[in-house]
């Protein structure tokens, strides 16, 4: 697909003037030596490279570990757009950490019938192992990833709520250290708000929601499946900002109704557990009986109120792509407020009338798979060849309720560097969220990814996206 | 510390060490080699036996060459003591601890890693070998450079250390052990060129030749080289220097966890194993049956410390 007429570009207007967030940054660009900022490129990726910046693409021999390319042009977002979106991710995480505590609990929503029943029911990401317990401060998303998409200049959606674990943080710190790094005169004369407090922000969420076993200052660590998963990099970059230990399920084990880590000298304490690992792996005796990877017992001290696992299992239920599209219901039912953010119009497979829509126009719309992520198992249908179209339509029929559809959205473009200059390239963006019992706090900007090919609309770095950094002005 | 940590640590500088031992090592074989008095291909086949790989070796080769025992040693996947094999294991136990290492530490195994994988993507060339062993050397002495600069001095530092010297305690003893018979004092009665060419080639294989010059006032004789590479506690290789840094670090940690382990006893007894032997009695009990025993006890050692600091579950 190439850029067409309606396709919003966030700094260069239809008639080829500057927005005004980009402003300051275009008169600063304009006064640069190209073959400065072409060096300045390559230097941030031999600095990326150097430090270990890398994530391991599954089923790739030969390259292991990949850079995700990063792009010197900063996303910009005024202070009043910032606002306006922040406000709306707010009010749409706590409306999600309700609806999780009321379907393991009261299930009201599904009680006064705004959600169908069967799809909480027959949901994988619903555990059982859950109903009837409250997590310690009642936050079952303590980070979250909002993935955010614009097609013009007031018009942001909700493109997914990444409720599990979600990744990219480390990729929104250090874009900012490298652009600091290279670029110390643009943060002299353009005022950005700051991103560094997050790794703090964190460690203090996290001990905010300690356990009720826990005496003393609250001791956190992350959890890892190990130094060959795709974002290892991320896990112990955040265990080293926050101070935290970076441990495996077999450095865990339980040890008088505690979690404990095995250290150089016994058997210490863990008070929070900010798991990188899905719910399946996190307990064998609950969960998966064949995972290596988590801690055998830990549900049960879980439950018991020996220890706290950031994000709480089976919060995968509001990420879930057919969950998503009752998600304006859901902030309605639960803040008695019309949702601020839109959703993106989704037909659900699994209903004949949307099925017979989706199948109709399957080269228009992109189809993803409800459970699926990081770009994989999706169809882009403007994108795709006949062939590919029809070998997904069999999928499709065999199986529509795996499914969801949605039109294909004219992603808004940001400009990144190029030898020519500058040219326009569609991204999205995914903020950063926290939760504890002491209120939500979201950093300003994310991560912007952005596709790096012309036309492409898939910004996921297993699928060839970089990123770049996000700036929101200061006041 | 993490258990775990602990052992990423210990494993990562042993992992180092090895690298670096093994170019020391092909540089000894690769001048014995050219010096025409000696059997180049038995050479080439003590090389293999000391660097501890010549079961994987003869599984997959039948003769010994140059081209042969270089490939094996510097880029051989095969071989998990293989300078490219252990540098690739020293970066993903870099990896495993990254949170408790320097970021000057880390990015310097990471460059070591970059670095050697290029250098190592085709077969070496005879003309190539010097300046790529130098270059093993070189990235080698950046890690050391940074973990001596930049690391706080406590558990951390002391594992790193440890694993250091446990693996070349272990190097040295093995290159006396396999050469064993040119350093017996028969042997320096002969005094042919043969013997000084072997000679040569140990302390080399330890980066010695010279120190051994400027500290040695006596001749170069096969007693003399045995008892600088075993007993001289200024030779940063010996097995005398190795034991004092072991037995030194493993102290420290005994004060900073206020923790005595069974591996404290038995590094002591490496101790005064050393303090209380000298080269005759070496000769008396046998040089090859002397350095046999330090090979098992210092293993012994190592996995000893593995046990009492909780390496693994």
């Amino acid at each position: 697909m190439t850029k067409g007429p309606t396709t919003y570009d966030e700094m260069i207007r239809s008639d080829g003037s500057i927005s005004p967030p980009y402003e300051r940054y275009d008169t600063w660009f304009k006064s640069q030596d190209p073959g400065r900022l072409a060096s300045k490129s390559q230097e941030a990726e031999a600095f990326f490279r150097r430090t270990g910046i890398t994530f391991n693409v599954y089923g790739d021999a030969e390259a292991q570990e990949r850079l995700i390319p990063f792009d010197l042009v900063p996303r910009i977002l005024s202070h009043r757009e910032w606002t306006r979106l922040s406000k709306g991710i707010e009010q749409r995480v706590r409306a999600i950490n309700a609806f999780i505590w009321d379907i393991y609990n009261r299930q009201e929503i599904l009680r006064a019938g705004r959600i169908p029943k069967e799809l909480i029911a027959q949901n994988d990401a619903f555990l059982p192992q859950m109903i009837g317990f409250t997590p310690p401060g009642k936050v079952y998303t303590h980070i979250v990833g909002t993935d955010i998409v614009r097609t013009g200049e007031g018009d942001f959606f909700v493109l997914e709520d990444n409720a599990r674990t979600p990744s990219g943080v480390s990729y929104m710190l250090e874009n900012r250290e490298t652009m600091l790094q290279m670029f110390p005169e643009l943060f002299a004369q353009i005022r950005v708000q700051p991103v560094s407090d997050y790794p703090k922000n964190l460690r203090h969420s996290l001990a905010a929601c300690a356990p009720a076993a826990c005496t003393g200052k609250p001791r956190v660590a992350v959890l890892t499946p190990g130094i060959h998963n795709s974002a290892y990099f991320e896990h112990s970059f955040l265990a080293d900002q926050m101070g935290a230990e970076l441990v495996e399920g077999h450095d865990l084990r339980v040890v008088d109704g505690r979690i404990a880590m095995r250290t150089t000298q016994g058997y210490h304490v863990v008070d929070v557990l900010y798991r990188r690992i899905d719910d399946d792996f996190l307990d064998p005796l609950s969960f998966n009986p064949e995972s290596m990877l988590g801690v055998p017992g830990i549900m049960d001290i879980y439950r018991a109120g020996g220890i706290t696992i950031a994000n709480a299992p089976g919060a995968g239920i509001a990420d879930d792509k057919a969950i998503y599209s009752y998600m304006p219901e859901i902030v309605e039912f639960y803040t008695g407020e019309k949702a601020l953010l839109k959703n993106v119009e989704t037909y659900r497979c699994a209903e004949p009338e949307a099925l017979k829509y989706v199948l109709d126009n399957l080269s228009e719309l992109v189809v993803k798979e409800v459970h699926g992520s990081g770009g994989y198992g999706m169809l882009v249908g403007p994108a795709a060849s006949k062939k590919e179209i029809a070998a997904f339509r069999k999928k499709l029929e065999a199986r529509p309720a795996n499914y969801i559809a949605q039109p294909t959205l004219s992603l808004s473009t940001v400009p990144i560097f190029v030898d020519q200059g500058l040219a326009p390239r569609h991204v999205d963006l995914r903020p950063f969220v926290l939760v504890s019992p002491q209120g939500v706090n979201i950093t300003p900007g994310g991560l912007t990814r952005v596709a790096l090919t012309e036309g492409s609309l898939v910004v996921n770095s297993s699928q060839g996206g970089g990123t770049k950094d996000t700036w929101v002005l200061e006041d | 510390m993490l258990g775990k940590t602990a052992g990423g640590l210990y494993w990562m500088f042993r992992f180092l060490e090895r690298s670096e031992n093994t170019a020391r090592l092909l540089e000894a074989g690769f001048r014995m080699a050219l010096t025409r008095s000696s059997d180049a291909e038995s050479e080439w086949q003590s090389v293999v036996t000391t660097s501890g790989a010549a079961m994987g070796y003869q599984a997959k080769y039948d003769s010994y060459s140059d081209t042969l025992v270089m490939d094996w040693l510097l880029r051989d996947p095969d071989n998990p003591s293989s300078v490219i094999s252990v540098t690739k294991s020293a970066r993903d136990n870099a990896r495993l601890v990254r949170t408790a290492l320097t970021t000057e530490v880390w990015e310097a195994v990471n460059d070591n890693w970059m670095t050697l994988r290029d250098l190592l993507k085709e077969p070496v060339t005879t003309v190539d070998l010097p300046s790529v062993l130098a270059t093993i050397r070189k990235q080698s002495a950046l890690v050391r450079g940074a973990l001596y600069g930049t690391m706080l001095r406590n558990d951390i530092y002391d594992f790193a250390r440890i694993g250091t010297f446990i693996e070349r305690a272990d190097n040295t003893a093995r290159i006396i052990d396999v050469k064993y018979y040119t350093l017996l004092p028969s042997a320096s009665a002969v005094g042919s060129s043969l013997d000084n060419v072997q000679w040569e080639m140990i302390l080399r294989s330890v980066s010695a030749h010279r120190c051994f010059r400027w500290l040695d006032e006596k001749d170069m004789t096969a007693t003399a080289i045995a008892e600088f590479l075993i007993f001289d506690k200024r030779l940063p290789r010996s097995l005398a220097f190795c034991v004092k840094q072991t037995t030194e670090n493993l102290r420290y940690l005994e004060q900073e966890y206020e923790q005595r382990h069974p591996c404290h006893d038995l590094a002591d007894r490496l101790k005064r194993w050393v303090r209380e032997s000298d080269i005759n009695t070496v000769f008396d009990l046998g040089l090859h049956e002397v350095v046999t025993e330090f090979i098992r006890d210092n293993n012994a050692l190592g996995s000893q410390i593995e046990q009492d600091y909780r390496f693994m579950a």
